[in-house]
């Protein structure tokens, strides 16, 4: 297969529920087809990977038309945690695992992981604020470097 | 489809390189197979995710995802990735002469 893809480097941009799973299934995904992965996040994804964050990432029930929910009943309060909840639940029913899991996993599958230096300054964080997985804070020149001769996906 | 001649034993691949017919594997098919992933020797962790492969297959009609792997093989996925380079799920089951297991994650 001359056009197979060999290696793939995602990022992950959006810090909603639906917004990380994407980019994770993917790396996950590649890595198991034997394809080099590397996640690089950046600004609202970093949610994944901050020690403190990564446990309470919500699903976004306003401006998301998806959810077929009119944004009045979405803005309520306790909106987002419910439709969190039920999410979850039916996550954990198909054996997907939670974000803080599914990011441990996907780190020993091989895949790199990366935050963003620019997202990161501008949050005012630090390398402490991540976990372990989350091997270095790179510039988004670092990240074209490390992503040369395979594809970018920008989720 | 092609058909190949695997330990002396006739089989058909289809074009993934998986085999047709999994009541034909042998364990020195296993051996053969292994090598033309660049596995070679297989040592007895790799034997014991093959054999879970197959009894997995057996009792639930696929065979598992890397995650199943994961978790009830006995064998982490920092070491299923180490045995199993290309990707644990889809390689060991070509060498267990399984289908590729369908599933996400």
């Amino acid at each position: 297969m001359s056009d197979a893809i060999t290696k793939v480097s995602i990022i992950i941009s959006k810090g909603s529920l639906e917004g990380i799973y994407p980019g994770l299934i993917m790396a996950n995904g590649a890595r198991a087809e034997g394809i080099e992965a590397n996640l690089f996040f950046t600004f609202f994804g970093m949610e994944a990977v901050l020690r403190k964050r990564q446990s309470h990432v919500k699903v976004a029930t306003v401006g998301n038309p998806g959810m077929h929910m009119a944004t009045m009943l979405g803005g309520l309060p306790g909106m987002s945690a419910l439709a969190t909840h039920m999410m979850e639940s039916k996550m954990e029913k198909l054996d997907i695992p939670a974000i803080p899991e599914f990011v441990e996993m996907i780190a020993d599958t091989g895949c790199g992981m990366y935050a963003c230096l620019a997202s990161v300054d501008l949050f005012g964080l630090a390398k402490d604020d991540f976990i372990d997985q989350v091997q270095e804070i790179i510039t988004v020149g670092d990240f074209y470097a490390k992503a040369a001769g395979g594809e970018i996906i920008f989720t | 489809m092609t058909t190949v001649t695997i330990a002396g034993v006739q089989a058909e691949l289809n074009e993934e390189g998986f085999l047709v017919d999994p009541s034909q594997w042998t364990e020195e098919m296993a051996v053969e197979l292994a090598r033309t992933e660049g596995i070679d020797p297989l040592t007895e962790t790799h034997w014991q995710v093959i054999r879970f492969m197959r009894s997995e297959f057996a009792a639930k009609g696929t065979g598992p995802t890397v995650r199943m792997l994961g978790k009830t093989s006995g064998v982490s996925i920092k070491e299923l990735y180490e045995l199993f380079p290309k990707g644990p799920a889809k390689v060991a089951a070509r060498i267990a002469g399984i289908p590729k297991p369908k599933g996400c994650i």
